[in-house]
């Protein structure tokens, strides 16, 4: 199981479910099923930021990126392969 | 003149001009008009008659709009209802209202099969970006909105008019302190008079084109559609301002020149790096549903400068009061203007009588914007509308406090009562404890507001458990995002042991405003 989607899944969960066991999809939009608006966006980018080590340019808060979790992860990792690792 | 005409005068005047914008879809004046004709057609084909009120329960989309000149068009009063009500909430808007139609998302059939039968009055659902379900109560209709308007093709004329201007056009559902929303009775003359002074003052012209994110289901955001509509401009349709840079980039590629924001936006937009995006276009913004900090407005001036700022203030109840004329926004920042066009305010203390300059008193409001009252509410109309000039006449007694300076203009000083302003919304703190009331381990609740940079206003809950209880302030939020709108739901929540008390019992909520300092 990818670990990113994983603790996506489980911020997304806690922080816009509130811990209720919905059944959504890694392909599910959040805006479609509701779960997400302004100010959820800017604490999802401030997650991603502090626990992927990644920075998020304005231009890339968009659906494409954002709006579900296999847009997240994917959003995530191709950050990851350019950002410089620190060991 | 009815509130529908808004769309008909423009397009006998502009068939061809895109009337509307939603995502990547467009439909001109032509197009819309027809669309709404069938929809009418086909409300008045299921037994929608004049008067019946037809809710409206979804995103900001062109369904939406559609079904809100199909209601007018049919003589039926529209009622929106915010995407984000819970299935409990919608259950008791439709009830209060006897809303006999309801057009809504087939996404969210499943989640209200157990309600259908606590709809009595209900007969008809139009489901709209789906199909009905396999399995659906005997007693209702449900049909797609698309397969009614294929069904109704050829009916591309609207139906005969049956309502006049003091029939009802609209039911606008608002917070009060009580706990139970109110439906705001607005008739077409007070809509169109509203729509009419608000675009003299913004100086509208059919080279217009407004972007509106605001939700449908408040007043702000409705009136962005009918006005954009009525001046023969464009509206481009957002559903919301989450993802902020796909909305600034999309106000660029359309051209916009009018922007409505709520403070929440403002400082959103402050946060960003706006040099990026061509603003030049953007000939007015404006701003209502809270006060817009000085340092905002200050920061906007700079931002903008092409841009005018109307500071606005305004309430459900007679849609807008007042503006700032954008030459004052740097001599009054703090100011909301004077009343709008065909409008007359003044300030009255305790005893209703009218004060001078400088004097804080409730501020009264007078002219056809006013609502008609609260459906079915005869006491709580009561203590709004009171006797005017005029005899029979009512004016509006908005409960807010004011202080006017000598060349009158309003500064607002707070609220008669304790509404607390989230993201520009109201949220009534009873409506919310009773929420907090309804949890089984709950056993005292108290909502307060604490003033937030981006909210405006942030809610906190404050509750005591039952003996034995075990509930963490997730397990109250959860509860609280099943029962209410997203803008309702705290922001914090605070388990006490305790709750202070006042001398005779009652919970201290100004001791809670103090602690949380």
């Amino acid at each position: 199981m990818n670990d990113i989607a994983e603790s996506l899944r489980r911020f997304a969960r806690e922080n816009f479910l509130f811990g209720r066991q919905d059944d959504f999809s890694d392909a599910d939009s959040f805006l479609e099923l509701g779960i997400i608006d302004s100010t959820g966006v800017l604490e999802l980018v401030a997650f991603i930021e502090s626990t992927y080590e990644v920075r998020v340019e304005d231009e890339e808060l968009v659906p494409e990126n954002l709006d579900s979790i296999d847009n997240l992860v994917r959003f995530v990792e191709s950050k990851q392969s350019v950002a410089v690792t620190s060991g | 003149m009815q509130l529908e005409s808004f769309l008909e005068q423009s397009a006998r005047l502009r068939p061809d001009k895109t009337a509307l914008v939603c995502g990547s879809r467009r439909w001109t004046y032509a197009e819309l008009e027809t669309a709404c004709n069938r929809l009418a057609a086909a409300l008045v084909a299921q037994g929608i008659e004049r008067g019946d009120r037809v809710a409206i329960h979804l995103d900001n989309s062109f369904e939406a709009v559609a079904a809100i000149f199909a209601s007018l068009k049919a003589s039926a009063v529209f009622v929106m209802v915010n995407p984000t009500t819970k299935p409990d909430k919608l259950a008791y808007l439709l009830n209060n209202s006897r809303a006999k139609a309801l057009v809504m998302p087939a996404r969210k059939l499943a989640s209200l099969e157990a309600s259908w039968p606590l709809m009595p009055h209900l007969e008809h659902v139009i489901v709209a970006s789906g199909e009905p379900p396999a399995e659906f109560p005997s007693e209702k209709t449900c049909h797609s909105l698309d397969e009614l308007l294929a069904r109704h093709a050829a009916d591309t004329l609207p139906p005969s008019k049956r309502a006049i201007d003091v029939d009802l056009a609209a039911l606008v559902y608002t917070s009060g302190s009580t706990g139970n929303p109110k439906g705001v009775m607005l008739t077409h003359l007070n809509m169109v008079s509203a729509a009419t002074s608000i675009t003299t003052y913004l100086e509208n012209t059919p080279e217009d084109i407004i972007l509106n994110v605001l939700p449908l289901s408040f007043d702000y955001g409705l009136y962005q559609v009918l006005m954009g509509l009525k001046i023969g401009g464009t509206v481009v349709l957002e559903r919301s301002f989450t993802y902020a840079h796909a909305v600034m980039e999309k106000l660029v590629a359309e051209r916009v020149t009018g922007f409505p924001l709520v403070p929440t936006m403002s400082a959103i937009l402050l946060q960003m790096d706006l040099g990026k995006y061509d603003l030049r276009r953007l000939r007015y913004v404006t701003n209502t549903g809270a006060a817009l900090p000085t340092d905002h407005i200050l920061k906007l001036r700079k931002l903008l400068p092409h841009a005018r700022i109307y500071s606005m203030y305004g309430l459900t109840e007679c849609k807008r009061v007042s503006y700032l004329p954008p030459e004052e926004i740097d001599r009054r920042p703090g100011s909301v203007g004077r009343g709008m066009p065909n409008e007359e305010v003044w300030i009255v203390d305790d005893a209703g009588r009218p004060v001078g300059p400088g004097v804080v008193g409730e501020l009264v409001v007078r002219g056809s914007n006013v609502m008609k009252g609260y459906w079915e509410l005869p006491e709580e109309t009561a203590k709004k509308l009171k006797p005017g000039p005029l005899p029979g006449e009512k004016v509006l007694y908005t409960g807010d406090l004011f202080r006017m300076d000598d060349e009158g203009y309003l500064y607002f000083v707070g609220r008669k009562d304790d509404i607390i302003k989230s993201r520009g919304e109201k949220v009534s703190p009873k409506e919310v404890e009773n929420v907090l009331y309804s949890h089984p381990a709950i056993a005292e609740a108290a909502v307060i507001g604490l003033a937030d940079e981006i909210l405006g206003q942030a809610i906190k809950a404050v509750v005591t458990l039952k003996g034995g209880a075990a509930l963490t302030g997730r397990d109250v939020l959860r509860h609280c995002a099943a029962h209410l709108e997203d803008f309702m739901v705290p922001q914090h929540v605070e388990i006490r042991d305790a709750m202070p008390k006042t001398s005779n019992g009652k919970i201290d909520k100004l001791q809670l405003c103090g602690a949380a300092e």
